[in-house]
């Protein structure tokens, strides 16, 4: 191993950790403590609903994707329809339409009212994940039906050419080509995903801004409570990226 | 294949062609560049669908629906299943290891046992000199190399013919002769082929039965000695004498 430790990379490391201790001393974080279970708690739900809704969302952009690129007019063009209407609305507007919207509506309806599902419509946590799946559904069914579309005609040829049914190739050839393809930016959409999830906390449910600002208002600390929040998705962001670099690396599909 | 016609909108590429291989048979296509010598391979296994004429494989005629598109997708693919197809860009899976590439058909589709694939897999890249590539992918090798599991990819569902879509045109120079190696070790155990090619001396080697093509139309045709030694159209005299 070459020398790590340059002069400049000294004095960036001095300045670093000279910052971090002057946030662990000069600033409050007393009420720490008292809050850790509660932000536990926000960390989760904000991990779970990331990946609850970026999983499904993408489960439905491929359907989506694939539409576009191959599909007849009657699946393409409600595709595209849908992903435009998405990709075309912000992200709060969706959220309050369904969390004010059918939310407000769905009482009304004894039926719906007495079903098993009225226990979960009730609470606000179901619309919060069905609006951020829709969104990330609407934004990725772009990003397949570009990575289908670029997938190399040749190789689908090949598979076509030797008799492969064709829910086949789309299982082993098309699909696993397009997901490669997409993963870089299927990575960075997952952190803008992960970005999304703090407007949840305008519909009530409980994630780990909502907690942070709920620390603000309890104990009128301003700062700190911000200062842990960036630090907690920042170091999400660099678990997502991490977690997408491994999945890029494990089939090298071009010579470095 | 009998009065086979292509048409790709107003263009008609192949004017009423025959072409018939028996078991064992080398037959080179060879033709100008627009010729439609690969769109005649390519009908063959319905990579395009003739637009009229009658095809008959292993004494077996596909159905063809009015418009021209295969009545029988079972049909087409289980014909697939048994011609082994050689591109010039030799389209192997990149996704995959040269090994996955030839256990994806044999495991997936012909439904053999993984153990047993992989053994007939190993064999076959054995055969055409790769054995040390098998986790290999194929981004990682030279063009005469990928070509060559290609062929060993096409090998691996047993099939009962091959066609090679002009599979050293895509290749260096100095890596012709690796894949034609195989090739010619191919043609001299007997397998049925039907090859598509720009290498003249190559064709005049291997083949049993030359075809020469000439803007959709069999110009000449013939075993490789009375084609390549006395041609008697003057297209075919032209057209040796420049790529001669």
């Amino acid at each position: 191993m070459t020398n790590f430790w340059h002069p400049h990379r000294i004095v960036m490391a001095a300045i670093a950790i000279a910052i971090i201790l002057a946030c662990a001393l000069l600033l409050r974080w007393d009420w720490l403590p008292k809050y850790l279970p509660l932000i536990g708690q926000g960390i989760w739900r904000t991990l779970w609903l990331l990946a609850v809704t970026a999983t499904l969302g993408f489960l439905i952009a491929i359907p989506l994707g694939l539409a576009q690129a191959a599909g007849p007019w009657y699946l393409a063009a409600p595709a595209r329809i849908f992903c435009t209407v998405i990709r075309g609305t912000p992200l709060l507007l969706q959220l309050w339409l369904l969390y004010y919207g059918l939310g407000s509506l769905f009482p009304q309806f004894p039926a719906i009212r007495e079903s098993d599902l009225w226990p979960y419509l009730r609470q606000a946590w179901p619309y919060a994940v069905v609006a951020l799946t829709l969104s990330f559904a609407g934004y990725e069914g772009e990003v397949m039906r570009g990575a289908f579309k670029g997938v190399p005609g040749g190789q689908l040829e090949a598979a076509r050419a030797m008799g492969m049914p064709r829910t086949t190739i789309l299982r082993r050839i098309w699909l696993p080509l397009a997901i490669q393809r997409a993963l870089p930016t299927l990575g960075g959409e997952t952190v803008l995903q992960l970005k999304a999830t703090p407007l949840v906390a305008t519909i009530t449910v409980v994630d780990i801004y909502a907690v942070a600002s709920r620390v603000r208002q309890d104990t009128f600390i301003v700062y700190e409570p911000l200062l842990l929040l960036a630090v907690v998705y920042m170091v999400i962001t660099g678990l997502i990226v991490l977690a997408f670099r491994w999945l890029e690396n494990r089939i090298p599909s071009r010579v470095a | 294949m009998e009065r086979l016609h292509k048409s790709f909108g107003p263009l008609e590429v192949l004017k009423g062609v025959n072409l018939t291989a028996h078991q064992g048979d080398v037959v080179a296509i060879i033709g100008g560049s627009g010729s439609g010598k690969s769109t005649m391979l390519r009908c063959i296994n319905f990579l395009e669908t003739p637009t009229s004429g009658r095809i008959i494989i292993g004494g077996q005629e596909v159905a063809l629906r009015p418009d021209g598109q295969p009545a029988n997708r079972k049909q087409i693919e289980n014909l697939r299943q048994s011609l082994g197809m050689v591109f010039q860009q030799f389209n192997l899976w990149s996704h995959k290891t040269v090994l996955e590439n030839l256990i994806e058909v044999p495991t997936q589709v012909l439904k053999i046992p993984k153990d047993q694939a992989i053994t007939r897999a190993r064999a076959l890249l054995d055969r055409v000199g790769l054995a040390d590539k098998e986790n290999t992918y194929p981004a990682f090798m030279s063009g005469g190399q990928q070509q060559r599991a290609a062929i060993a990819r096409a090998l691996a569902i047993n099939p009962r013919a091959m066609l090679f879509d002009e599979p050293t045109s895509a290749l260096d120079p100095e890596l012709v002769g690796e894949v034609l190696g195989v090739i010619r070790d191919l043609a001299t155990e007997g397998r049925t082929m039907i090859l598509v090619t720009h290498e003249m001396k190559f064709a005049r080697e291997v083949a049993s039965h030359v075809i020469y093509l000439h803007n959709g139309v069999i110009e000449e045709e013939g075993p490789p000695d009375q084609l390549f030694a006395a041609p008697k159209s003057e297209r075919l005299q032209q057209f040796l004498a420049t790529v001669g």
